[in-house]
């Protein structure tokens, strides 16, 4: 019996006064936050990629379910994938019921993420503003607001003088090229510290015995002869499973072909850059699809900024300049005290993204194989509510009410959920 | 300024010791404001060397710690000393002093501190910096959980450094595009080489350098001669044939920045800034987008710092830059240095120092017996030296006073002796050398580790480049110029040019013996326990947090990188990436490259958001798109609402009206005289070739192969899935030539898409197909009266029997040549006349005159959505949002059953698009018929109090329609087919609406207008 070892290891906690403790000692005694173990020989569940919703489906099997037989295999870093390269904006306010409902699940856990971790993702409910910017968007803004306050979820709507009172940077100038017409006001929404996601998912994963191996690629997948899954191959070995979850957002589709079957993805570069860091000037997330980006300030000071997909397929975690440049001029466009700032990094992540840009929770045409990919570029905020539902999943081996609609069998029946205008960036 | 007597600057070489006195013109006095207080230095002079000149080491804060920092090192590398420049609208924060250009009245301010920068009260972090280890806020924080916004306040507010601007920006940028043979990025020894060897060759060259004037590590370096002549004067002779030639293009303060896929790169060059004033037509930054044959990299070395206790006191600095600032600028950083090298470079700037007037307090040499010229010259002048010694930490308040030094165990891990105090007022760290390999990396080039220098050097490359001199490990001038002439004339080569090499100079530059690489340097107390080891010194990270990260398992370079945030300060890394990366990797015993690099991305240094964005602001954002009418819409009042790129004109009111108001005036007139309707925005595409007819039918989801040649027909296009993509209608030109029709904003998209298949799925198909959208101008003359008023323009028989609906016919319309087509928008006769676009507003305007009896009436977008929602005619992205089929719409009609395929037809065959309960297109009508549903708005048939309830479906389309005398609306809503006559509610905030279903069609819904 795998026992919690943060109860037995009193020191291990994480708390103003443990750091006073361990002042004393120089900082020396603190215990990793998660194990390197090597490889078992065979696991219950192996979870195929170490993001943020791969950690989050062991530590919910983990925790919810009650299985901690559990492997998480990552090929490079844990967290180093689009959950670290990321914008960090959480929001639910989407325009179906169905994708309501799985952003908000999503929302009310990350609000307790961090008592839940005894580690502080930062989650900061600094509200998301959703602007409008024509006739058109603005029957549109109606529409989501209305979708989002019937399902029961907070939303308000702003006037562009209500805008500018939250956002003192924005130009609301009603001669600009695209004049802000109004938004919709999340409050509940906001951003979180991307990395500390993953690292308080695998250290309380780790702490229920949930083995994290990184540097382990997979290879391949073993299938019985009644045709059901027995484990994958890997650069260390090939490692035995009972049920095998692979979520790894950016490669579905190439371990969907390993696995013998096809998803209806595509993979672009999505990228995004922070400027330097300035003190607080802009204390909302305020995003923009007619004018294609969208802006946070981080804690540290840098705005960070993110455009659309790049316009064609690529594995390459980088996005071309052509969008880094628009993005910028956007943003001068928008919030003109930003020209002086400079711009100090820029990255990419790669996307999957499904024809009706929303994602795949869901069992496969092989036994014991689970899918949860595809979630576009609204990954991030998804993630514990990701996590959350694909351990049900698992654990199940059928989907509850809040997976259901997002199974891989939708594409077969046209029962699509179509959330490319509320996506918030072009696909 | 010019001609008055300079004031005193304390640190300023002179008399006998101005040896050349460094570069700096000293008959122009310049003067400046750091923090209110005046400072005088000499054109020339960039910030950080004027600072130094008059003795100010303390120039900021750190991030964390609220430390005393003063300057590091000489250029792009400096983490420290970051300055809030200039004031009101044009300040800029977070500028390097080293990069600042001195021009007189230039203002200066430290930055992230409060109230002044010798008694920050931030700096009472530094009392509990034992309980903000690196992560610290990982782990604390969380309670109780509601505060997290208040303590977030609070971080938020320590945290940041210098200010953004309040105002808009007032300068203007500039982007560039530029091709060449050969991109030479860096313009010192081995830059200038490539440069020369392939611009002789009659290459086109670009040679860019980030500083004021090309030469590199040359300008500060007096013992150097290149064919006799001092280094600098063989730069200029250099530059002087560059500057000759024709087709080479010299950049200084120009950063090669971005190193994009295919020898795409960007180039920041900074026009106006070290003039600090506007210059007319000039602007003031600009960015250059270069695709280059070849690309020549020569980006030269940074410095290493070293690791030991308290290294970042002001008067800490890099061994290089101290001998930078006293060459190149004839400035003293220190009156008595101390000197701690692991290299033989560190000797000269012992000597460069002590040849200029400086008491050099000692040498610390990590090596325990160093020899060589270097040595022997610096012993020759009786320079203490301390071979085999550790720096132990710096000391002093505020600035260093002193420095203790013992001699080290064998391996270097620990000390092997008393612990000794120096008198110091500087200190100069040769911690050896980095190639800077961050463009060669950012081009997807993979790095290799040497083990034996201890240097990322670039490895096999992704892009056609060569990378030459210190950025490709060769650290002496005479290689990197060899290599430079060599590397040069092979690239022009490979770009198409042919020449023979230059003869290599002779070149006469001290002679280095290996070096000792320690990465941390031993003190008395473990690290962590006492003082701070600093390795990113803007972010505040020491190597005890290094540590701290590895043994909480943040073992990935990666992880240590973002738990502790080394390297990830405004510097990015450039003087403490590799030391981090040593130190981590010696911490757990594992090889460098195991530990792995971590990636480098554009910007090398950061850059304007400004200049990136160039003029594309304001008015040039996106290209406004108006009609040829436009000028007669504005002229008579319209007002316009955005449709994609398109102005549109939304509605005319007439003085006093309101939308409303005048919308129901057009309506009306539509209805029962005459109306008059801009189109020229209509997406137009010309589909042309033998396959043509077939092309449509497969894009279409009707027929189109029989069409008659002058007939026309709507189409439906259908994504894969079978949902409504876009509408329009299309006529048929000539046997082989179609004129489609699409929605505004769709145009481009569709075109796309078509083209897309054409490339793609069909390629056997002969069609060409051309955007003629800004060919046309568009006027639709509609209504009852509308063959009245075209009979008067027009010798074409217009009669229902000569001209039937759905045709066109080719003619003039008031003597200019036009195609007419019998459509309708809104159910009434009309005809739309295209003529060529250059045409359109003398025919709008003959329209008008002729109408001018039956009193025509211009109408705008909001009446044409009125006018089109009372007949039932759909918008394709208000009615439908991909989620719709045609049957959805109510348009099974219009998908043929008999075509073997077409896109959509198999999408189209799922299951979910057959159910009956899907969101299907409706009428809705309110009980009280002056009462306009919103747009948006929802349709439950279960009304609640309150949130959550159950929604059907919403309103997509809603109106007050004067033509039926009532509010009308379009709804998608479940099985709404089989719910006409029921009632449902449309909940409101606050209150709810009852509403009737109904068949989506108001007007005329037997269709029997269209023929007048």
């Amino acid at each position: 019996m795998v026992g919690i070892r943060r109860g037995v290891v009193g020191k291990a906690s994480y708390s103003l006064f443990a750091l006073a403790r361990n002042a004393l000692s120089y900082h020396e005694d603190w215990r990793e936050a998660w194990r390197s173990p090597e490889p078992k020989k065979h696991y219950k569940v192996i979870i195929v990629g170490g993001g943020g919703h791969g950690l989050a489906t062991a530590y919910y099997l983990a925790r919810v379910h009650g299985i901690r037989d559990i492997a998480v295999l990552e090929k490079g870093w844990i967290g180093g994938g689009n959950t670290g390269r990321n914008t960090t904006i959480i929001r639910s306010g989407y325009l179906w019921d169905e994708s309501i409902a799985l952003y908000e699940h999503a929302l009310k856990l990350w609000e307790t993420m961090s008592q839940e971790l005894n580690f502080n993702v930062m989650f900061s409910q600094r509200g998301v503003i959703n602007l409008s910017h024509s006739v058109h968007e603005m029957r549109e803004m109606r529409r989501r607001y209305e979708a989002v306050r019937l399902n029961g979820v907070d939303i308000e709507m702003l006037s562009p003088s209500e805008i500018k009172k939250m956002v003192p940077i924005i130009n609301i100038d009603p001669n600009i090229r695209y004049p802000v017409m109004g938004g919709i006001l999340q409050r509940r929404a906001g951003t979180a510290r991307h990395d500390a996601v993953a690292w308080g998912y695998a250290r309380g994963a780790d702490d229920m015995g949930v083995d994290i191996i990184q540097n382990c690629e997979v290879t391949g997948f073993r299938r019985k002869a009644d045709g059901a899954i027995e484990g994958v191959e890997t650069n260390r070995g090939f490692i035995g499973a009972d049920k095998v979850g692979c979520v790894p957002a950016g490669h579905s589709a190439v371990l969907a072909e390993m696995a013998g079957f096809k998803l209806p993805i595509q993979a672009r570069p999505l990228q995004a850059m922070v400027s330097e860091p300035v003190k607080p000037c802009i204390d909302t997330v305020v995003m923009s699809n007619a004018v294609h980006m969208y802006i946070s300030q981080s804690d540290k000071g840098e705005l960070v900024l993110g455009a659309g997909t790049d316009s064609y397929n690529s594995y390459a975690q980088r996005g071309s300049f052509n969008i880094a440049e628009h993005l910028m001029a956007a943003t001068v466009e928008l919030y003109p005290i930003t020209s002086r700032l400079r711009m100090l990094r820029s990255w990419g992540g790669i996307v999957d993204t499904c024809p009706d840009a929303s994602p795949i929770l869901s069992k496969t045409p092989v036994p014991g194989l689970y899918f949860n990919c595809g979630w576009g570029t609204g990954g991030f905020k998804a993630t514990p509510g990701s996590g959350h539902v694909f351990a049900d999943l698992i654990a199940n081996d059928r989907p509850n009410a809040i997976a259901a609609p997002f199974a891989l069998d939708r594409f077969r029946t046209g029962y699509l959920v179509d959330e490319h205008g509320a996506a918030g960036v072009a696909h | 300024m010019t001609g008055m007597n300079s004031p005193h600057q304390t640190n300023r070489i002179t008399g006998t010791h101005v040896k050349g006195g460094g570069r700096v013109d000293r008959s122009r006095p310049v003067s400046f404001t750091f923090d209110g207080t005046s400072f005088s230095g000499f054109e020339g002079d960039t910030l950080a060397s004027a600072l130094l000149a008059n003795d100010v080491h303390l120039i900021g804060r750190s991030f964390k710690y609220h430390r005393p920092r003063g300057l590091l090192g000489l250029g792009s590398e400096e983490p420290n000393a970051l300055i809030q420049l200039a004031r009101g609208n044009r300040t800029e924060p977070n500028t390097r002093a080293t990069q600042i250009e001195l021009f007189d009245g230039l203002v200066a301010q430290s930055q992230n501190r409060w109230p002044c920068l010798k008694f920050d009260v931030g700096a009472v972090n530094q009392l509990f910096h034992k309980l903000f280890p690196a992560g610290f806020y990982y782990k604390t924080f969380m309670w109780p959980a509601s505060f997290w916004m208040a303590y977030e306040h609070v971080i938020r507010h320590a945290a940041g450094l210098g200010k953004a601007p309040e105002g808009p920006d007032p300068d203007r940028y500039e982007r560039m595009h530029a091709h060449c043979d050969i991109l030479v990025a860096g313009g010192g020894p081995s830059g200038l080489a490539a440069a020369l060897a392939a611009a002789r060759t009659g290459a086109r060259v670009i040679l860019a350098d980030e500083s004021t004037e090309f030469g590199g590590s040359l300008l500060s370096e007096d013992d150097v001669e290149i064919d006799g002549l001092p280094a600098a004067d063989w730069v200029a002779q250099v530059v002087a044939e560059l500057r000759s030639m024709p087709e080479v293009t010299l950049l200084t303060r120009s950063t090669v920045n971005g190193y994009y896929d295919h020898n795409y790169l960007t180039i920041a060059e900074r026009v106006t800034d070290h003039i600090g004033a506007v210059v007319p037509n000039v602007p003031r930054q600009r960015i250059w987008k270069v695709r280059a044959k070849r690309v020549v990299l020569a980006t030269g070395t940074i410095e290493r710092p070293l690791v030991f206790r308290d290294n970042d006191r002001p008067g800490v600095m890099l061994s290089s830059a101290v001998r930078g600032y006293a060459v190149r600028y004839g400035v003293l950083a220190g009156q008595r240095p101390l000197i701690v090298t692991s290299n033989d470079d560190g000797y000269r700037t012992a000597l460069a120092m002590h040849d200029r007037g400086a008491r050099i307090a000692c040498i610390v040499d990590l090596r325990t017996e160093p020899d060589g010229a270097l040595v022997d010259a610096a012993r020759s002048r009786g320079i203490e030296i301390h071979a085999g010694h550790s720096l132990v930490g710096s000391l002093g308040r505020g600035r260093v006073q002193g420095a203790e030094i013992a001699r080290m165990t064998g391996d270097g891990t620990g000390l092997n002796g008393a612990v000794r105090r120096v008198d110091c007022d500087l200190i100069a760290m040769a911690g050896g050398f980095n190639p800077t390999v961050h463009l060669f990396s950012q081009s997807r080039g993979k790095l290799t580790w040497d083990p034996e220098r201890f240097i990322f050097v670039p490895g096999t490359n992704h892009e056609p480049q060569v990378s030459v001199g210190g950025c490709n490990g060769d650290f002496t001038v005479a290689q990197a110029i060899k290599d430079g002439l060599q590397k040069g004339v092979e690239m022009a080569r490979e770009a198409g040019f042919t020449g023979r090499k230059p003869a290599a100079p002779e070149v006469s530059e001290p002679k280095s013996t290996a070096e000792r690489t320690l990465w941390l340097l031993p003190s008395t107390r473990p690290v962590g326990h006492k003082g701070k080891h600093f390795v990113d010194f803007q972010n505040d990270v020491t190597a005890a947090d290094l540590k701290l990260a590895t043994r909480e398992g943040y073992r990935s370079i990666e992880h240590v990188k973002r738990y502790t945030t080394t390297g990830m300060a405004t510097d990015q890394g450039k003087t403490s990436n590799v030391n981090a990366l040593a130190i981590v990797s010696e911490t757990l015993g594992v090889d460098v490259t195991q530990v792995g690099t971590t990636t480098f991305r554009p910007p090398y240094t950061p850059t304007t958001i400004g200049a990136y964005g160039g003029r594309d602001i304001g008015a040039l954002f996106d290209p406004v798109r108006t009609t040829a009418m436009d000028g007669w819409h504005r002229e008579n009042g319209a007002t316009f609402e955005h449709v994609g790129q398109w102005m549109r004109a939304w509605y005319y009111p007439k003085k006093g009206e309101t939308l409303r108001q005048a919308v129901d005036r057009e309506c009306l007139a539509a209805r029962t005289g005459v109306g008059l309707l801009d189109a020229s925005t209509l997406g137009k595409i010309d589909v042309h070739g033998p396959d043509a007819a077939e092309f449509l039918n497969r894009i279409y989801s009707n027929a189109w192969l029989k069409l008659g040649i002058g007939r026309c027909r709507y189409g439906l296009m259908l994504k894969d899935d079978g949902m409504v993509m876009d509408d329009g209608v299309t006529t048929r030109i000539a046997e082989d030539r179609f004129h489609m029709t699409t929605t505004t904003g769709g145009a481009a998209g569709v075109l796309a898409w078509m083209e897309e298949h054409l490339q793609t799925e069909w390629p056997e198909l002969k069609v060409h197909l051309t955007s003629v959208t800004e060919q046309w101008a568009v006027a639709s003359i509609v209504g009852p009266k509308s063959r009245d008023v075209l009979a008067k323009l027009n010798d074409l028989d217009l009669s229902n029997d000569a001209f039937p609906f759905m045709s066109m016919r080719e003619g003039t319309v008031a003597g200019i040549p036009a195609r007419v087509y019998r459509i309708s928008f809104t159910g009434d006769l009309a005809f739309e006349v295209n003529v060529p676009r250059r045409y359109g507003r003398a025919l709008w305007e003959a329209v008008m005159a002729a109408g001018a009896e039956f009193d025509i009436t211009p109408y705008g977008t909001e009446a044409m959505h009125v006018l089109r929602a009372e007949r039932g005619f759909i918008i394709v992205g208000q009615d439908t949002d991909g989620s719709v089929t045609p049957s959805d719409l109510g348009m099974d009609w219009i998908v043929s059953k008999t075509k073997p395929d077409f896109i959509g037809k198999r999408g189209m065959a799922r299951p979910d698009l057959q159910d009956p309960h899907r969101k299907q297109l409706v009428g809705l009508l309110t009980e009280d018929p002056n009462e306009v549903l919103p747009e948006g708005a929802h349709v439950v048939a279960d009304l609640k109090p309150q949130p959550p309830m159950v929604m059907l479906g919403h309103v997509t389309s809603s109106y007050y329609s004067p033509n039926v005398g009532r509010s009308i609306a379009l709804a998608v809503i479940k099985g709404g087919h089989g719910r006409h006559g029921q009632t449902l509610s449309v909940p409101l905030v606050g209150r709810s609406l009852k509403v009737t279903v109904c068949e989506p069609v108001f007007f005329d819904k037997d269709g029997s207008r269209k023929d007048g």
